[in-house]
């Protein structure tokens, strides 16, 4: 920014990434898609579009242009509550800019339209031309050390490591020859699938590693529920989570980050190497060792194999991403971004560069068509606030990390609202209040915060053990992704008085005591 | 129509003369980095190469042909045909009264090299006389620009005052504090841009300063802890390093340090976790790692503290 860089930030909440940006779109929560599809119409209409771009790199293109008819600055002022100056102001800035990116997080896919709204800013990336150069480009800001990691090693239903197709008849084969053993060419469940599963009596068994639903998916009580009734639930984790409580057989692990060796990959593609700087305690051990000793019971002798070979094993199976990067190489260079085919290879900075070749090599882009669609539960009579879910900077998902340092930044769990909503109901900053949804109900102590909207409130999830949020959110998920829409739910507040606190939900406990 | 541009832009090669040896350097580098290029030992204090230069300590100080004062080696550019000295009389003795004047009047006791500088300058701190009382908790504080006392003649001025511990993650204790800047660098525009921390007053009673004085909890500070690792002489310190300090069981002899990558967002900052005893001391991150250039966030820099709190509760199957 120091250097000239206009950040625009759209979000809800006025947060300090807002108060820094160049111009702020405090955007309705749920109305991501309106605003993109008006950014575009936007630009086709005042002749900004990167034409030669979309000729050659692109297909779609009129087909997606009449799908914006109604995507009017009119219509999505209306929908998004924003100023339809500010938005034409935005998209010509972005149309304009020599290079722009446009990054997002879980405000884009924690919705039930979450695979829409993605594919929405993709669509005005390919409108402008700003993909697959220095500088440019779409930009999912990862929310976890190694999400990205995760999902390239293959721990996602519907890909083999290097994200290989599982449905290919020859990746399938070629994963049986290198395994010996016969792989079905059929996707797996995501999560959201597994637990439907689970309640269908199709799924008995579960083996969680490294993840604590109970306190980490929307609506708890189902949550736990679903899990309850499982017949073997093993749960391999570094803490007993609320999750190891349910759990028949718990295994201690040791923390993957600095008790073993392996790598994980950052928001940028970056292979880094972790590496062990201590012993793990008791009976914690390091997790590859305790996956061998499971497949012996299983019958099948892997050995005792080291964090290389299985990083080796990658580098074979997906040479086309990994091939180049050496334990070595990885030590020597500080990490590599994919893809890094070969040993001379310096591994990629940016994608998609191919989409500037002329002649394009490869398939075109397609353009695709979404249409704006408002989160599952909207405010009403009796529900008449819009909950929208988040975090705090020194804290961390559902605390059992964070939780361990004394951090003097962190304040217990409030409901945030704005000051004139707190004004209407009667309340005052401080005072306990019961936040109710159609699902369950939680204490908290209302905070007063001007960042947000009227009408928003805003809690966090990272003091799950004394106030259990999650018990107010919906379920509803996106059926292409299985994301959750933790953004939007809608909810009543009431005050409570003193004497209630026994009649409260067995999770529902009080804050800020 | 769009620009595509590289990363960086090539640099031309200057040459120059360092103590009467024909060197090159790269255009836009700076004398100490050519001094270091070619193995010359430039001592620096207010010097970091993630931070704008502030040309404060002066100890990097070398003579420059035709420059009428001497030169911070640290800012000052290459130039074609520049003759540089790094090692004259006149530069050993400037290094050695700046040397004097901040050892005997500041604890440079965790200071990294400063021994070795003082022996290889001729330094002599005790000429000075006896150090004055430390000043009482926050009077420097509250010292005036422009309020002087009558100097005392039999004892040398110093900035000795108590540790200010007013959080749970790192104290400040600046009676080790020499003024460099980083820490408000690394606090404002170079870094973090929290603006929690300036240089308040003026002379002698300049100090580093929250706004008002307030307490680190009650001022801008998000904790990041990236002024600590600037910090040159250890008046700003993590907590378990202050602790096992001050009651001397801080052995760096018996302590290990291990690069891994921060358990918790997707950036992927390195940390080095300086562990000794099968336990986790201290976590910092590499200046030289392109990610994030040695800065961290509250989380990566105090947050791994759960994975000693499982040692107090052993887990087992």
């Amino acid at each position: 920014m120091h250097n000239g860089t206009k950040i625009i930030s759209v979000d809800p909440r006025r947060t300090s990434t807002a108060q820094w940006a160049h111009r702020h779109l405090p955007i309705r929560v749920g109305t991501d898609i309106a605003l993109a599809n008006a950014i575009a119409r936007e630009i086709i209409d005042a002749g900004l579009v990167n034409e030669t771009f979309i000729a050659r790199a692109t297909a779609g293109y009129e087909a997606y242009r009449g799908s914006l008819d109604r995507y009017t600055l009119a219509f999505a002022e209306q929908e998004t509550g924003l100023d339809a100056g500010l938005i034409r102001e935005v998209a010509h800035l972005y149309a304009r800019a020599d290079r722009a990116m446009i990054c997002w997080t879980l405000g884009i896919t924690e919705h039930h339209n979450a695979v829409d709204n993605v594919l929405s800013l993709i669509n005005l990336s390919l409108l402008t031309g700003h993909v697959g150069r220095y500088g440019s480009g779409l930009n999912p800001l990862r929310g976890q050390n190694n999400v990205q990691g995760g999902g390239d090693m293959g721990a996602i239903p519907n890909r083999f490591v290097g994200f290989q197709d599982i449905r290919d008849p020859e990746v399938c084969d070629k994963f049986a020859r290198a395994w010996g053993v016969p792989q079905k060419n059929e996707y797996g469940m995501t999560m959201t699938q597994m637990f439907e599963a689970i309640e269908h009596g199709d799924l008995r068994s579960l083996f969680v590693i490294g993840e604590n639903p109970v306190q980490s998916e929307a609506d708890q009580t189902k949550t736990e529920q679903i899990l309850s009734s499982l017949d073997h639930l093993v749960v391999f984790d570094i803490f007993m989570t609320k999750t190891a409580e349910l759990a028949d057989v718990v295994l201690p692990s040791a923390a993957g980050w600095c008790e073993s060796e392996g790598t994980v990959t950052n928001s940028e593609r970056r292979v880094q190497r972790i590496r062990k700087a201590l012993e793990p305690p008791g009976e914690a051990r390091d997790e590859i060792a305790v996956l061998c000793d499971l497949a012996r019971r299983l019958g099948a002798d892997w050995g005792d194999i080291s964090a290389e070979q299985v990083w080796d094993e990658v580098r074979e199976m997906a040479p086309a991403m990994f091939g180049g990067m050496s334990y070595a190489r990885l030590e020597q260079e500080k990490g590599l971004r994919w893809p890094c085919p070969d040993e001379s290879h310096p591994g990629t900075m940016y994608l998609h560069e191919r989409l500037w070749d002329n002649p394009r090599t490869g398939p075109p882009v397609p353009f695709n068509i979404v249409e704006h669609e408002l989160p599952i539960e909207q405010a009403d009579a009796e529900y008449p606030f819009v909950l929208t879910t988040g975090r705090r900077l020194a804290d961390y998902n559902t605390g059992v990390q964070s939780g361990g340092f004394a951090s003097p930044l962190r304040r217990s769990e409030s409901v945030d609202m704005h000051p004139d909503d707190v004004r209407r109901l009667g309340f005052a900053d401080g005072d306990r209040v019961r936040i109710s949804s159609r699902r369950g109900s939680v204490v908290a102590p209302v905070r007063i915060d001007p960042t947000l909207q009227r009408g928003l409130v805003f809690m966090t999830f990272h003091f799950q053990d004394d106030v259990s949020v999650n018990l107010l959110t919906i379920d509803a998920t996106d059926p292409k992704a299985g994301t959750a829409e933790f953004k939007a739910c809608a909810v009543k507040l009431e005050p409570v008085e003193v004497v209630v606190d026994h009649e409260l939900p067995a999770h529902a406990g009080i804050a800020g005591d | 129509m769009i620009a595509i541009l590289p990363p960086t832009a090539p640099a031309r090669m200057v040459e120059l003369e360092i103590d009467g040896v024909e060197v090159g350097a790269l255009e836009g580098s700076t004398i100490l980095d050519a001094c270091r290029a070619n193995a010359k030992q430039i001592p620096t204090l207010c010097f970091l190469d993630t931070l704008h230069p502030v040309n404060v300590c002066r100890i990097c100080v070398v003579e420059v042909e035709g420059s009428r004062v001497l030169v911070p080696s640290c800012a000052r550019k290459v130039e074609p045909g520049m003759k540089v000295r790094t090692d004259s009389e006149r530069v050993r003795h400037s290094r050695k009264m700046v040397l004097e004047f901040l050892d005997s009047s500041v604890d440079l006791s965790t200071t990294p090299d400063v021994a070795d500088w003082k022996t290889a300058y001729g330094c002599d701190s005790e000429r000075y006389g006896p150090p004055a009382l430390p000043a009482p908790a926050a009077e420097r504080d509250h010292a005036h620009a422009g309020h002087h006392e009558p100097p005392d003649p039999d004892h040398r001025a110093t900035v000795a005052q108590p540790v200010k511990i007013d959080n749970s993650l790192y104290v400040r204790a600046y009676a080790k504090c020499i003024l460099c800047y980083k820490c408000v660098e690394a606090c404002g525009t170079d870094f973090q841009n929290s603006f929690a921390i300036g240089v308040a007053g003026r002379g002698f009673a300049a100090r580093i300063s929250t706004e008002f004085a307030v307490e680190l909890p009650q001022s801008a500070c998000v904790y990041c802890g990236n002024c600590i690792a600037v910090c040159p002489t250890g008046a700003l310190m993590a907590k378990p390093e202050w602790d096992k300090r001050s009651d001397g069981t801080w052995d760096e002899s018996r302590q290990t340090q291990t690069d891994t990558i921060c358990p918790y967002c997707g950036v992927g900052c390195t940390l080095t976790l300086h562990v000794q005893d099968n336990e986790i001391l201290k976590a910092t991150s590499p200046f030289d790692q392109t990610v994030t250039s040695g800065n961290l966030c509250i989380k990566g820099r105090f947050g791994w503290q759960y994975v000693q709190n499982r040692r107090e509760d052993e887990p087992s199957a």
